[in-house]
């Protein structure tokens, strides 16, 4: 029986061979093994060692080529299993706790390695989970502590800009909850569980779950990420500033600074609190009992009446501008265009936001200097809505006389009407 | 006296002008207790008189463009003397117009006032209304804002519908594939010129038609009055029914004028092309009949897009009421009352609907 290799010449079918195998070593070079015979068995496992396609499919490394032996070794191309997870394979079987960030650090270290995949992905997320207080314990034998997999997930690793990534920006805060609000976890560790409660309170976590503000800060944010420890007393400052950049700029050179730092007080916290940051009003300034200062300033002191005398700077402008509101909403109701003064008014409320930096200054003169713009332009705008009140009242009166007017010109077109048909009437009859 | 005595003889020496009034002294309209639907046809056209002498006051300062258009009407509304007046005259009197005459349309059609010889009449009144509800389209952009950008967004798409002719129709629109400065500029054009132009031809004869026909009179009584020639009442044309009717016109400048200085028409925010459409976008109200059926058509009725059926019923009832003199003979007669009560109950419900629905 002639076969097909007979029939074919043999230049023509050499060269098939060649480039079917090129082909073939070009896949496997690239891809590493694409069968992944494990999961034949691991899928349909209840216990601690089933892992579902399903699972696996949805994992970035899975979708990138890599399968289960990338990880545990092994050869995931063979259906036995003796052979799949043999010595001579390199089966690692099940990696330890204490393993797992080298594990992963052997890839995700190796800058060569991983631009194949992301080159724009760090590479130094080992050396910094050594730094963190996480890496710190476990080298100490600690294996209760985070490791990759406790907040990347395990066989489902999906990139942190998939929404269902257990490090989304959105997620990462329930995920680290999952230890640190765990009382009983915590409790060896002597530190507090309640900072999930408290940043679900704060403005921060409103800017990330309610106005989507993916940039808002999250537990990494302030107290990074693979390097997770948290800041110092020295260096709170100096993580609020990478966001409130003027305001930290003024606290440095206030008389604050100095001051809290001889008092061993960290600063932005000192009067912001931590996790449970709120919405700062002009309340917290002054020397009543809902502000901050009079915690530390007494009666008397210079720091009591400049904090009484800058509250009263911005109750001033506060109230200016509501004034201003009010008269130009009446205006408006009234049918009045004053589209302008309104666009004014923004701006008298910009200088009250730059007045509310600048209190970090703790300089009575800077905020009167902020605030002075700002009562002008309350008080400009005050002026063009009591115009817009003059104006309306103005139509009306003359609305009125033209009623009037137009009422006696009927009545004596009624009248002129009247004496024309009286007179055709008598005409006819 | 003297002097206009003077000046009458002057022009009747010349151009005869007794003998072309002769006619308005004998005119005479019927008197009866509909009487009062009369002046709806008068009162459209002081509203047209005032839409084109306020439009002229406008056009001193408005500019048309994307960049200036809105900018130019809110100078007009803050710093031009009596501007805010002016403009919101303009606005309530098209708004006002709109509704005397679809009010005078239908008293015409209750009152049966198209049938011979009148049917020119009647067409020419249709075409009027086409080109009232064209001069507020048109107008409606003018001033730039948010709602009349998307407004015309919407309502130049749905003209895309029309079979056939709807896609090129829109884009001579829109002057584009897009509601643009473009757009703005060509609906300006319409607005001062093509449809003035148009209009004020067409008032011209339909007021030369009503002369030459006279005011119909309600079937039943014109029999009745037939019947019994005593019983036929009838008032001069002038001066009695014209000195009511200018005191009817009187009663519409103040009107104007109160809604003018306590509901001053309303600037909006400048149009931005490139933000989304406002929820709940709606046209002006004498469309919204319309649109609101659009909007409760389901989107495929069998094989037939929705909006494409809705266009083309819409195409068809309007055919069928422009021609209604010609339909209204023989057995259709009993029809028609029926078809004219059944028009205005959908066009006032569908417009009650439209405007409290989301």
């Amino acid at each position: 029986m002639a076969t097909l290799q007979s029939k074919l010449p043999a230049s023509l079918v050499s060269r098939w061979f060649l480039a079917i195998a090129a082909g073939l070593l070009l896949c496997g070079a690239a891809h590493g093994q694409t069968k992944n015979s494990c999961l034949d068995c691991h899928s349909v496992l209840t216990d601690n060692l089933g892992v579902t396609e399903e699972k696996f499919s949805h994992d970035i490394h899975a979708q990138r080529g890599l399968t289960c032996a990338s990880c545990h070794g092994g050869d995931a191309n063979s259906d036995d299993p003796e052979v799949a997870m043999g010595k001579k394979a390199g089966f690692k079987g099940k990696i330890t706790r204490a393993q797992i960030p080298q594990l992963c650090g052997s890839c995700h270290s190796d800058p060569a390695f991983m631009r194949k995949y992301n080159p724009s992905l760090r590479t130094d997320q080992l050396s910094q989970y050594h730094t963190s207080i996480h890496g710190k314990r476990l080298a100490t034998g600690d294996t209760k502590v985070a490791v990759c997999v406790d907040c990347h997930s395990v066989h489902d690793i999906r990139p942190p800009s998939d929404q269902q990534s257990t490090v989304n920006p959105v997620n990462i805060p329930a995920t680290c909850s999952r230890c640190h609000s765990d009382a009983e976890r915590m409790k060896e560790y002597k530190i507090p569980t309640n900072q999930f409660a408290e940043y679900k309170k704060s403005v921060h976590h409103e800017a990330l779950t309610v106005r989507g503000d993916l940039s808002a800060p999250t537990c990494v944010t302030c107290h990074g990420n693979h390097g997770a420890t948290p800041p110092g007393a020295s260096s709170v400052a100096a993580v609020c500033s990478t966001c409130h950049v003027f305001q930290a700029q003024l606290f440095d050179a206030s008389p604050h600074k100095a001051a809290f730092a001889s008092a061993g007080l960290p600063g932005c916290v000192t009067c912001h609190s931590n996790h449970g940051i709120l919405h700062p009003t002009d309340a917290l300034i002054g020397t009543d009992d809902k502000s901050v200062c009079g915690q530390c300033h007494t009666e008397g002191d210079p720091g009591f009446i400049a904090a009484n005398s800058i509250r009263d700077h911005l109750a001033q402008l506060s109230a200016a501008i509501d004034r201003s509101d009010q008269i130009l909403s009446k205006a408006e109701r009234s049918g009045m265009e004053v589209s302008q003064a309104r666009l004014d008014l923004v701006q008298a409320r910009d200088t009250l936001t730059k007045a509310r930096v600048t209190i970090h200054s703790a300089n009575v003169a800077r905020v009167q200097q902020d605030i002075q713009p700002g009562l002008v332009a309350a008080e400009k705008d005050y002026e063009a809505g009591k115009e817009a009140l003059k104006e309306r009242n103005y139509r009306r009166y003359g609305l009125g006389l033209s009623l009037i007017a137009i009422g006696i010109v009927l009545a004596g077109l009624k009248m002129y009407l009247k004496q024309i048909e009286s007179g055709q009437d008598s005409q006819a009859t | 006296m003297g002097f206009f005595r003077k000046l009458r003889d002057w022009l009747d020496d010349r151009f005869g002008w007794n003998e072309l009034l002769a006619p308005l002294r004998k005119k005479t309209v019927p008197v009866h207790r509909l009487s009062h639907w009369y002046f709806l046809g008068g009162i459209t056209l002081f509203l047209f008189v005032i839409q084109v002498l306020t439009g002229i006051l406008l056009l001193l300062y408005y500019r048309p463009g994307a960049n200036e258009a809105f900018e130019s009407v809110q100078h007009i509304m803050t710093r031009v003397k009596f501007g805010w007046l002016i403009r919101s005259i303009h606005s309530w009197s098209a708004n006002l117009m709109v509704f005397t005459a679809f009010a005078h349309m239908f008293s015409v059609a209750f009152l049966k006032s198209y049938r011979k010889p009148r049917e020119l009449t009647w067409l020419s009144g249709m075409i009027l209304l086409f080109l009232v509800l064209g001069f507020g389209f048109s107008g409606y952009l003018l001033p730039w804002n948010t709602l009349a950008f998307f407004a015309t967004k919407v309502g130049t798409e749905i003209t895309g519908q029309v079979p056939i002719i709807g896609r090129p129709l829109m884009i001579f629109l829109r002057g584009g594939e897009e509601v643009t400065g473009a757009t703005l500029t060509r609906f300006f054009g319409f607005h001062v010129a093509v449809l003035p132009g148009l209009a004020t031809l067409l008032i011209g004869l339909h007021i030369l038609l009503v002369q030459r026909f006279g005011i119909s009179v309600p079937p039943k009584l014109e029999a009745e009055w037939l019947a019994k020639p005593p019983a036929l009442r009838e008032m001069k044309f002038f001066p009695n029914f014209a000195l009511r009717e200018l005191m009817a016109w009187y009663v519409a400048l103040g009107v104007l004028g109160a809604l003018a200085a306590i509901f001053p028409w309303d600037l909006g925010v400048k149009a931005d092309p490139f933000v989304s459409a406002p929820a709940g976008i709606k046209p002006e109200w004498y469309f919204l009949f319309m649109f609101q059926t659009l909007k409760v058509i389901p989107s495929k009725v069998f094989f037939i897009d929705g909006e494409v059926l809705g266009v083309l019923a819409f195409g068809v009832a309007g055919a069928v009421w422009l021609l209604l003199p010609f339909i209204d003979t023989g057995r259709a007669r009993r029809w028609v009352n029926a078809l004219a009560v059944v028009a205005l109950t959908y066009i006032v419900g569908m417009t009650i609907y439209g405007h409290f629905a989301k």
